[in-house]
């Protein structure tokens, strides 16, 4: 045991995993997912939709597992069960004078026990574990390609919106004021969301998504001023995040999800602390200079 | 000059609110406004908070709709005003997120969004509206600056600039004097008697009641509905004041044209 500890060289410590097509598939999904979660992170944070994230990714569970009985693909079952929660919470604010935070709780805990009855309920093969903690290095090749579907159409649709949407979370009103449609902006963002949500509970599960929806925007908030560069920084610090995740559960025999958000976490810990400008031991000439 | 400016038509109105009622779930938030500007004048909204200045600013802007009556803009209904880049609208600063990571450069792009395609790519006149605004407010050299780093009247010359790169003809102004410093209220100054030669109309949405004496042609006083509308000398007498404020103006009123009018009582 102890010679291979010896023979693994940082070299093969990154090459070595890719002889075996299932890390192969899971490094390459892990990087995309990062990707996507990465770049609407930005728009989650700046909106302060972090509660409205954990919802709808607690909320997909019932659809997840009512797609999986019917055979038909978990994502379609996440989506409807995503955009649904966050109709009814919607509608429960409008309808009641119950505080929003307040509702967003209630309609995503109840979404939850709901998926965690069927599961018990249904009989089926669903692993109660793989839905919550993702399981990237046993994912199928039918839901490999549903990730990729999906994390393209989130992506295109990103770039093209991507001012009008940081124009909405900046000032809605001057949108408006200008002929924009921001209820449009508001729906098309809280899709992108629950899409977001399906990709990445195939990585890090359900539990664990909202840290792929929240902490690489975090992270880049700290870093820079821009938000082009923000977005780039998101992606980055996301994708090598869910990368290295992957070689570390790999190594360490570790759970994936696990791994992948301490790994985003820790990123997140040495930007609050060494940021530039932002940090707690911030560079004092940068801001003086300003 | 864009056409749609009709700045030689001196009667030309650019906002026009004919019995305006906006409820809110059955609460009446503001009825039968009425209120007519012509094309170059500055008019100050005046009324406690409360008696529906957000809302009748809302009303102008579309955000909410008339239960009854009618508004236009230029002569359009305010959804097509807005289409036509007509309408600006300068927030009041507690209203922005300061900490969000855009530049000065950034945020007055934005008032050439509504004029770009779909993907918001700037055009060289873009640009070039965009540098003319800047320099408009003395802004030009703080450009790449994110806007967090600004002073209060800096700001405030920002969001400024954003409505003069979207070429409006109508300003909504939300409270614009409030955390600003001597300079930028003097540029102020400037900036809206050149929109009032350039046939813009300006209104003004504000409690500090010496600012408008100092700044606008016209005064619109409102408590739930259009109390008193017309030249600001002649409607700012104490009867109306006390009318609008409940017979306690937010300020003592100070200056001779007050004193005038508390000797008249």
């Amino acid at each position: 045991m102890s010679e291979l500890l010896i023979s693994i060289t940082p070299i093969n410590w990154l090459l070595d995993p890719l002889t075996h097509e299932f890390m192969r598939r899971a490094l390459m999904v892990s990087a995309l997912v990062g990707s996507v979660c990465g770049l609407l992170s930005c728009y989650m944070t700046l909106k302060g939709w972090a509660l409205m994230g954990d919802a709808v990714s607690h909320a997909v569970m019932p659809g997840v597992v009512v797609a999986y009985a019917l055979g038909l693909p978990f994502s379609l079952g996440a989506f409807v069960f995503g955009v649904g929660s966050v109709a009814l919470i919607g509608f429960v604010k409008q309808k009641s004078r119950i505080k929003e935070d307040t509702v967003i709780g209630l309609v995503f805990t109840g979404f939850f026990a709901l998926g965690i009855v069927l599961v018990s309920k249904i009989k089926s093969n669903i692993d109660l574990m793989q839905i919550l903690f993702g399981s990237p290095l046993g994912i199928s090749r039918s839901d490999v390609n549903q990730t990729l579907i999906i994390s393209f159409i989130v992506i295109f649709i990103l770039l093209i919106f991507r001012k009008d949407l940081m124009l909405y979370c900046f000032d809605a009103k001057h949108a408006r004021s200008i002929g924009i449609n921001t209820g449009i902006l508001h729906y098309l963002l809280l899709t992108l969301l629950s899409l977001s949500a399906v990709v990445g509970l195939q990585t890090v599960g359900i539990i664990l998504v909202v840290a792929m929806l929240i902490t690489p925007g975090a992270t880049a908030y700290l870093l820079t001023d821009r938000f082009d560069r923000m977005t780039i920084l998101a992606v980055i610090s996301s994708s090598f995040s869910s990368i290295l995740g992957v070689y570390i559960s790999y190594w360490s025999d570790i759970e994936t999800g696990g791994s992948i958000v301490l790994v985003q976490t820790l990123i997140f810990l040495i930007a609050f602390l060494f940021a530039p400008r932002y940090g707690i031991f911030k560079n004092q000439s940068l801001i003086n200079n300003d | 000059m864009n056409p749609i400016f009709k700045s030689h038509e001196k009667d030309f109105m650019r906002i026009e609110a004919d019995q305006v009622c906006v409820d809110y779930n059955g609460t009446v938030a503001l009825y039968d406004a009425s209120l007519n500007l012509k094309a170059g004048s500055i008019c100050g909204l005046v009324g406690m908070n409360g008696a529906g200045k957000s809302t009748f600013f809302k009303a102008l802007m579309g955000f909410i709709r008339p239960s009854r009556g009618k508004i236009r803009i230029n002569g359009f209904k305010v959804n097509e005003a807005q289409k036509e880049q007509s309408v600006a609208y300068v927030p009041q600063n507690e209203g922005i997120d300061y900490s969000f990571p855009v530049s000065v450069w950034d945020v007055v792009m934005m008032g050439r969004y509504g004029s770009m395609n779909i993907f918001r790519i700037p055009r060289e006149s873009d640009r070039r509206a965009v540098v003319h605004a800047l320099e408009r407010v003395d802004l030009y050299d703080l450009r790449q600056r994110p806007v967090g780093s600004l002073s209060g009247g800096q700001r405030k010359r920002v969001f400024l600039a954003r409505a003069i790169a979207q070429r409006a003809s109508v300003l909504l102004l939300d409270e614009p004097f409030s955390g600003v410093d001597v300079p930028t209220e003097k540029l102020m100054a400037e900036l809206f008697l050149q929109f009032r030669q350039e046939g813009h109309t300006i209104l003004i949405s504000t409690h500090d009641l010496n600012h408008v004496r100092d700044f606008c042609d016209f005064v619109v006083l409102i408590n739930k509905t259009v109390l008193a509308y017309g030249e600001t000398s002649e409607v700012f007498t104490t009867e109306n004041l006390n009318k609008t404020f409940g017979g306690m103006p937010p300020n003592p009123l100070s200056g001779p044209q007050s004193s005038k009018d508390f000797v008249n009582e």
